[in-house]
């Protein structure tokens, strides 16, 4: 699925990144705790969160996320908008909640970062 | 930034303890110096997670930081030393959860207790030590070389 189709879905606004919205994203994930998208976040995903300091692009950065999503309507700080410009990251806000946001996306066919289940 | 000989790199960073605005610059800015070094990309991500962590857990615990970059052909070396409180219980630490956070720290999005697991997994090599009440040392190594590579 493309970032604007995406975009589409998930009803959201554009805060930068008008110019990448035709790149492709393969897999998302969704947390709040940056500790554990550091542990489990794999380049190329989309990161969907609530957190809206700058340290949730830093943290994309770090990882290469393709594109951060912030969910509940937030926006993230002056200083996070910089560094995703900076670094070229998208960066979109929905007004939907992390559940449902995340519900949308894995319905439509975005799954998540794969090889994270238990084994049995 | 020093250059001691043609084939190694080296550049120490200063980090400030409670900066938690500029938390995460140094390692964006190590991530970019090995971009353009040119190590492989495979690297480049544990490395810049690992430093990342690693100047997290000095903006949330420490006073202050110095983090050396040392690059030669055969390793890419990241030594942390910090002043700060120390660690009492080194194994303690390193399983995953277990975490001495602020609720300031996890408004951050940290302190989740998985920083220095996280650290441990990325590295081909990690070394810490501690003296409680003065500080704590990592050190976090990655092979450039096929050997001990990860």
């Amino acid at each position: 699925m493309t970032l604007k189709e995406i975009k589409e879905l998930l009803q959201a606004e554009v805060i930068i990144g008008d110019e990448s919205l035709d790149d492709e994203i393969a897999f998302a994930g969704g947390s709040d705790l940056m500790s554990d998208v550091l542990a489990f976040g794999k380049p190329g995903i989309l990161l969907l969160t609530g957190l809206s300091n700058a340290q949730s692009v830093r943290t994309a950065n770090i990882i290469d996320a393709k594109a951060i999503v912030y969910v509940r309507g937030k926006k993230p700080d002056k200083m996070g908008i910089e560094i995703a410009r900076e670094n070229g990251i998208p960066l979109l806000s929905t007004k939907f909640m992390m559940y449902t946001a995340c519900g949308l996306l894995f319905s439509h066919g975005v799954p998540g970062v794969s090889g994270l289940a238990h084994k049995k | 930034m020093t250059m001691s000989s043609e084939n190694e790199f080296s550049q120490r960073f200063e980090i400030t303890g409670r900066d938690f605005s500029n938390a995460g610059k140094t390692s964006t800015g190590i991530k970019e110096i090995l971009k353009e070094i040119g190590i492989d990309p495979s690297i480049i991500i544990r490395a810049s997670i690992a430093s990342y962590e690693a100047e997290m857990n000095v903006v949330m615990y420490a006073q202050r930081g110095v983090l050396t970059l040392n690059i030669t052909p055969e390793k890419l070396h990241l030594k942390l030393e910090d002043e700060g409180f120390g660690i009492e219980n080194i194994d303690l630490a390193m399983q995953e959860g277990f975490s001495t956070a602020t609720d300031e720290m996890r408004e951050m999005g940290f302190g989740a207790g998985m920083g220095l697991p996280n650290i441990k997994k990325n590295a081909d090599k990690f070394e810490i030590s501690s003296t409680p009440g003065k500080g704590t040392t990592l050190d976090i190594i990655f092979c450039l070389n096929k050997t001990g590579k990860k």
